[in-house]
């Protein structure tokens, strides 16, 4: 099985030489793609994180009517085809459609733009910032939060300085994937921008241009550079875990 | 001092019915019950952690029943602690002063003092992690009581307690009851821990109140079979009163007479508890009005005592100090006396 996973990375990391490599993230069309496909990731979970650990954390701890509904729709994403997904954002950010001509009023379009690479990227991969952060806000007691009432904490002082510190290793996890799932994502993206490319359109178009020779060194940079940071930041998130 | 009146929570299968309480200023107030009996619903209905369906709480005169926990000046201390394991010791006690935005210096004088009293200043660097059992009790109890609460709550605080810590630690909270005199209500399934620390209890039996009273009358003059099992009354006899006026007699069985001192009639409930009765090898003259001849049946090891069984027709346990168990000689089969006080059965 890891072999299944590791044999076919190493094998796109290594099938280029270091100076391939180097010339490749020189290449200013790589470049601008790579850092493009970085940003609106980072912009998508920065977003997320804003909306989601309140939504998280209200799924976490309170009952209500139509609960299993909402976390329904939030795992929805998950298991629709992301060309579909796409479509379907399409459907309501298109600039003839409701949200998009909303957004248009202010002066934010979204097909062949930054920010639908954003939405669609936003779209697919915020289930898993959403479910981890819940997760963890569920393995709180939830008696730490009360004693925090009782000592004197409104609400929102339990929450900021309990749960949220708590919960912080879960929230690290949760932001990686969600980075890492909106890096890679092509489906959902490629329908509402194509331009500006991201990283895995630029290989996707290298490949149906060009050929396999010219999309693997692409593919491997992106690669080797998604590596070195999550293994970076998971080493690191280790260090916020309270057991 | 607290008032509860006609409190009541639902809350699944489970129901808090109608709890009408007053628990006064300064007093040790122990909740006494079984495990799942509605004692942490309750203690979180007071500290406001839950809504009640119904009733009303007061501390002091007002009415709290729809303030949020965080203002209603108590201190609250859980069955496991629930230190918060994101902060040292020292930052767990200052949380409540923190919250409440004292200044520094003035958190540190009371950190001092508090520390000083529960003797954990050389704790105060440490991880929370790094305590032991009964260190982390000492600090959780000290962060609840640094904000000077009207009202400190403890659910099961030495449930958790290996018997020696438990054992000083019942001594500590009883000294700092008295050093600081805060209203304490305490819940806990320990008859022993409520016995020791109890000004007043009270028996919690499927979220009922079925008794309110001093140690002393709960453990004597239990009034209900749930009570008196509860708070381990081993003897309990079902009789009948055949003669009554001063010297009341009750038939128990076919031909036990027991003698009791009783004003009721009719059909009644005995508990005679076990270290009232004395065991002999001879009849012998006393003031003591019940002498039953029986035979020895089970001679049982417990912690302190021994616990011995002696069938007189019917069957009656008695608790004996190992020493008695060595002089006497006692065996099995072995043909005895028993002898107790027609005032030590208790009639209900």
């Amino acid at each position: 099985m890891l072999f299944f996973i590791a044999a076919p990375i190493i094998k796109l990391v290594t099938a280029s030489s270091p100076s391939v490599i180097v010339d490749t993230v020189k290449e200013k069309e790589v470049y601008n793609s790579i850092t493009l496909t970085f940003e609106a990731s980072l912009v998508a979970t920065l977003i997320s994180l804003v909306l989601g650990i309140p939504l998280a954390y209200l799924l976490a701890r309170v009952e209500f009517p139509g609960k299993s509904l909402i976390e329904g729709i939030i795992d929805l994403p998950v298991i629709i085809p992301h060309s579909a997904a796409g479509i379907a954002l399409l459907t309501v950010f298109g600039h003839r459609f409701f949200l998009g001509k909303l957004f248009g009023y202010m002066g934010i379009r979204f097909v062949g733009e930054f920010s639908g690479i954003v939405i669609a990227m936003m779209f697919v991969s915020l289930s898993y910032l959403v479910n981890e952060t819940k997760e963890g806000f569920r393995s709180i007691d939830v008696r730490l939060e009360k004693v925090a009432r009782t000592l004197g904490a409104s609400p929102s002082q339990s929450f900021w300085r309990i749960a949220l510190p708590l919960n912080f290793h879960h929230i690290i996890s949760g932001t990686l994937m969600m980075w890492a799932r909106g890096i890679s994502e092509f489906g959902a993206v490629v329908i509402l921008a194509y331009h500006p490319m991201t990283a895995p359109i630029l290989i996707y178009e290298r490949f149906t241009s060009f050929g396999l020779k010219y999309s693997i060194p692409v593919a491997a940079v992106m690669v080797s550079i998604s590596l070195i940071i999550f293994i970076v930041l998971r080493f690191l998130n280790k260090g916020f875990k309270y057991e | 001092m607290i008032r509860i009146k006609d409190l009541c929570k639902r809350l699944g299968n489970f129901r808090i019915k109608d709890i009408n309480l007053e628990i006064f200023e300064n007093e040790y107030f122990v909740i006494l019950g079984p495990t799942g009996t509605g004692k942490t619903v309750l203690l979180e209905l007071i500290a406001g952690l839950q809504k009640p369906d119904k009733g009303d709480i007061w501390f002091d005169g007002n009415r709290v029943t729809n303030l949020p926990p965080e203002r209603r000046n108590i201190g609250m201390v859980y069955q496991d602690y629930m230190l918060f394991p994101h902060l040292n010791v020292r930052e767990n006690i200052l949380f409540g002063l923190k919250v409440r935005g004292r200044d520094k210096i003035a958190r540190n004088e009371s950190l001092a003092k508090i520390a000083r009293l529960f003797g954990i200043e050389k704790l105060l660097e440490r991880k929370v992690k790094a305590l032991s059992g009964g260190e982390q009790q000492r600090v959780a109890i000290a962060r609840a009581l640094i904000t000077s609460p009207g009202i400190l709550l403890l659910d099961e605080p030495l449930s958790a307690l290996d018997p020696g810590t438990k054992e000083k630690f019942l001594g500590d909270l009883k000294m700092i009851h008295s050093e600081l005199g805060t209203t304490t209500l305490h819940v806990t399934h320990d008859f022993n821990d409520a016995f020791t620390l109890a000004d007043r209890i009270a028996v919690i039996s499927d979220g009922e109140l079925v008794q309110i009273g001093s140690p002393e009358e709960i453990f004597q003059q239990p009034d209900s079979n749930f009570v008196a099992e509860f708070v381990g009354v081993r003897n309990i006899l079902q009789g009948e009163i055949i003669e009554d006026g001063e010297d009341s007699i009750v038939r128990v069985g076919d031909s036990i007479k027991i003698a009791v001192v009783t004003t009721k009639k009719g059909k009644v409930n005995l508990a005679i508890r076990p270290e009232d009765i004395i065991i002999s090898y001879e009849p012998f003259v006393s003031s003591a009005r019940n002498s039953f001849q029986g035979k020895v049946v089970r001679i049982r090891d417990r912690l302190s005592l021994v616990e011995v069984i002696v069938d007189i027709g019917i069957k009656l346990t008695l608790y004996i100090t190992r020493r008695s168990l060595e002089e006497m000689k006692l065996k099995l089969g072995e043909r005895v006396y028993l002898t107790f006080k027609a005032s030590a059965v208790h009639v209900y």
